[in-house]
């Protein structure tokens, strides 16, 4: 059955087994062979053949994911022993993905010598994936790898491997330098990566702007998206020329009623007039004319939390928690390594065992959530404020005060 | 290293330095650049403050890639485009060039190794990919099958920019979803509770939390043939698969009754409209490997009818929203069910509250 997803005009990943399996003269050719005789099966029953197991490294108490045959004869001996233990090494890639050739093949060599051949590049959660390693050999790859300035990623309940967009290297649209941030927080984290102890997994994620290229709002527990609080920056020229290039109504259909908050204008000199205290950083005007349109200079990021996918509860989106941040300094970038240190601290003692940021969240409240991290509630967290009155509300003048001073506070300017 | 006496203990050395990787040009224009445009297809040409450009070539790989096709990746990067290479969150490849002459040799070398060149704009991309049966513990479909068998009938629209704004198609090999959130969602869907087998329970799985695993409390401690096992509730069980993880004799999939559900409207950006999720579209789907006809047949017609019908820069889920949904089962032929009715928490959220709705001549019952 595999056969036939060979041919066709995308690249095929079964034709990439097969080469690995007719390398005869590997060290692999034996395991990627008997991989293709389980994957074929699965194939022809409709069933999966792999269980989990516990193998790791010397120091690390995640960063592999075992997996074991479970296909085997009635003397318990597996159909395809060569590939009856075929683990994957999770090991984290430079931010943004980036490699040079010389990298890429220094990962082929070591991971011809110790597995099976097969790389993914890369997993769901952003990981280099060596797929296809024995038991005996994860030990001897690793530290290779390890020599070679790699080191394993997240798996299980606990800080996983981040992924960052390509940001401040090759694009224009990026709010703030996106692999200082991933470098910095991740590796603040490093213990709760590589010994995991957390109620569940934990998940950074960074987009340079709100196009949030790497589905943080939707799929990190603390997405951290760039955006800016001055003005978009306009190239009237540029406008003109993209109005020459395309027609006035296009312009009109496409930029002007498309902004979600009705803040953009065309006049009549084919210039474009925005009002940016209405505009709500969606990045779609600057998506349809990137020449004319530039995200303003006072950048920073905007911080949700609690996103993730649909076990258990359903999925759900991270919320604001920060609506906005300057992150350029140090103080900037280790005030943001304070309040990851503080959010996991919180979710490490409160958190039920396998329950994820959002779904605490859910359970004990936004607002108690707020309280117990010791940010200020602010209305860019809400759509509406609450629409039911069952909330004991006696602490009224005291929160109206808080509020009072804070305002006080920005109105001088005044820190925090 | 060897000498067991004295284990070699792990460098935890964290991130890799990006910059050691980096295309020269990147690297000497970090967080300086101007603007970007799309020449073609498949390229992307930015150009920097300091007036530097360079040309970036997006081409399609099948992620689950064996040494020799990552070495052949990095042959064409050393011949044609300076010995950088970078990959995109959809396991696309881009290469970056310093001058725009060096494109054409490039983008021919890259059709000449079976490498489509696309994926920018308004295309079709890459399908967000799984591991499914070649790895996963818990699968109930292949994936990289799905995305090999999706992505040959989807291959021009990855090598054109002809659709009204970019399609993200996804995969998820179970219910939890690993795939995210897409346009379109390509997804398992069980439609029976699992069959149990009572005599390895006890043995393999933790019951507590196998219990506490479960989304509607359905699964309860029992006791079966003498031996303490668990049972499930049918009538409450909604077939997540939730169980399964935690205790493999609890087995979820099955070669008849595991599905395919497609799900549509799924957003991340934030362009326009906020990020959203997707919606069932179509379920029932039979799960026909090798390649899945029925799943690409219904994909196709959903991509073609938001292809005819969305105006310029709508997302297939905003291209919904302004047609509504009575129109959009009407165009597609997809039948509307009680299960496309919402009964999860926050489900009520989901119906129409109001009077709001479009009719023509003919809808609804009576004369």
């Amino acid at each position: 059955m595999l056969d036939q997803l060979e041919g066709g005009p995308w690249p095929s990943f079964v034709s990439g087994l097969k080469r690995l399996a007719g390398a005869q003269d590997k060290p692999y050719a034996g395991m990627m062979k008997d991989l293709l005789g389980q994957l074929e099966r699965s194939y022809e029953t409709k069933r999966g053949y792999w269980k989990g197991g516990t193998v790791g490294v010397i120091g690390y108490g995640g960063g592999v994911i075992p997996r074991f045959t479970e296909l085997r004869g009635e003397d318990g001996k597996p159909e395809f022993p060569e590939a009856a233990e075929f683990h994957t090494l999770r090991v984290m890639p430079a931010p943004g993905m980036h490699y040079s050739t010389d990298a890429l093949r220094k990962i082929c060599d070591v991971w011809e010598k110790y597995g099976s051949g097969l790389i993914a590049l890369h997993g769901q959660s952003g990981d280099i994936m060596l797929q296809g390693c024995s038991s005996r050999n994860v030990q001897p790859c690793f530290d290779e790898m390890n020599e070679l300035g790699y080191d394993l990623g997240g798996a299980g309940p606990a800080v996983r491997t981040s992924m960052s967009c390509v940001g401040h290297a090759r694009c224009e649209q990026s709010c703030y330098d996106e692999i200082r941030a991933h470098t910095q927080i991740i590796n603040a984290f490093l213990d709760d990566m590589h010994r995991p102890a957390l109620p569940y997994k934990f998940k950074f994620k960074f987009s340079g702007c709100p196009n949030d290229c790497m589905n943080a709002i939707q799929r990190a527990d603390m997405a951290v998206i760039g955006t800016w609080r001055d003005d978009i920056r306009i190239d009237q020229d540029e406008v003109r020329k993209h109005v020459s290039g395309s027609t006035r109504q296009a312009v009109i259909d496409n930029v002007v009623t498309r902004c979600p908050t009705r803040c953009v204008s065309l006049k009549d000199d084919d210039t474009i007039e925005i009002d940016n205290r209405n505009c709500v950083r969606c990045m779609h005007c600057i998506n349809v004319m990137p020449k004319a349109l530039r995200p303003g200079t006072d950048r920073g990021v905007t911080i949700l939390l609690g996103g993730k996918r649909t076990l258990k509860i359903g999925d759900l989106f991270g919320t604001v928690i920060v609506p906005f941040m300057k992150l350029e300094t140090d103080e900037d970038f280790e005030k943001l390594q304070a309040l990851s240190q503080n959010i996991i601290d919180f979710f490490a003692e409160n958190a039920l065992e396998h329950e994820r940021t959002g779904e605490m969240i859910e359970r004990i409240g936004f607002a108690n959530f707020l309280k117990a991290i010791g940010l200020e509630p602010d209305p860019s967290m809400v759509l509406h404020p609450r629409t039911n009155p069952y909330v004991r509300t006696d602490g009224w003048e005291e929160e109206v005060a808080k509020w009072n001073a804070r305002q006080g506070a920005q109105d001088t300017g005044g820190a925090p | 290293m060897s000498d067991p006496a004295k284990p070699r203990m792990p460098v935890e050395s964290g991130v890799p330095d990006a910059f050691q990787f980096m295309h020269p040009i990147l690297k000497k224009n970090y967080g300086k650049w101007k603007w970007h445009e799309r020449p073609r297809p498949g390229v992307l040409h930015h150009l920097a403050e300091s007036g530097d450009h360079v040309w970036t070539v997006r081409a399609g790989t099948q992620r689950q890639m064996d040494v020799f096709t990552v070495r052949k990746l990095c042959d064409i990067a050393d011949r044609y485009a300076d010995g950088y290479i970078r990959f995109t969150i959809r396991s696309n490849i881009e290469f970056i060039v310093g001058e725009e002459t060096k494109l054409a040799a490039l983008i021919a070398a890259l059709g000449a190794a079976g490498f489509p060149v696309g994926g920018t704009g308004n295309s079709v991309r890459t399908i967000s990919h799984t591991q499914g049966w070649l790895h996963c513990d818990i699968p109930g479909t292949d994936a990289s099958g799905v995305v090999k068998a999706l992505m040959d009938e989807l291959h021009e629209e990855f090598a054109n920019e002809r659709m009204p704004n970019r399609v993200g198609i996804t995969t998820s090999c179970c219910e939890i979803n690993c795939g995210g959130q897409g346009d379109i969602a390509v997804n398992i869907q069980h439609t029976k509770p699992p069959r149990i087998n009572h005599d390895l329970v006890a043995n393999v799985c933790e019951r507590p939390a196998v219990v506490a695993r479960c989304p509607v409390a359905a699964i309860r401690p029992a006791v079966v043939n003498g031996k303490p096992t668990l049972e499930v509730d049918e009538t409450k069980c909604v077939c997540c698969g939730a169980c399964y993880p935690p205790c493999p004799p609890m087995q979820i999939n099955d070669p008849e009754h595991t599905k395919i559900a497609i799900w549509v409207g799924g957003k991340h950006s934030n362009a326009r409209t906020r990020p959203t999720f997707h919606k069932l579209a179509v379920a029932g789907l039979p799960n026909n490997p090798p390649r899945w006809p029925e799943v690409a047949t219904a994909v196709k017609k959903i991509l073609r009818t938001y292809q005819q019908d969305a105006r310029d820069w709508e997302r297939i889920g905003e291209w919904i929203e302004r047609i509504g949904w009575p129109r959009f089962f009407e165009l597609t032929g997809l039948p509307f069910t009680p299960y496309h009715i919402d009964n999860w928490r926050g489900g009520r959220g989901s119906l129409n509250a109001s009077a709001h709705i479009r009719l023509s001549a003919g809808t609804g019952s009576g004369r």
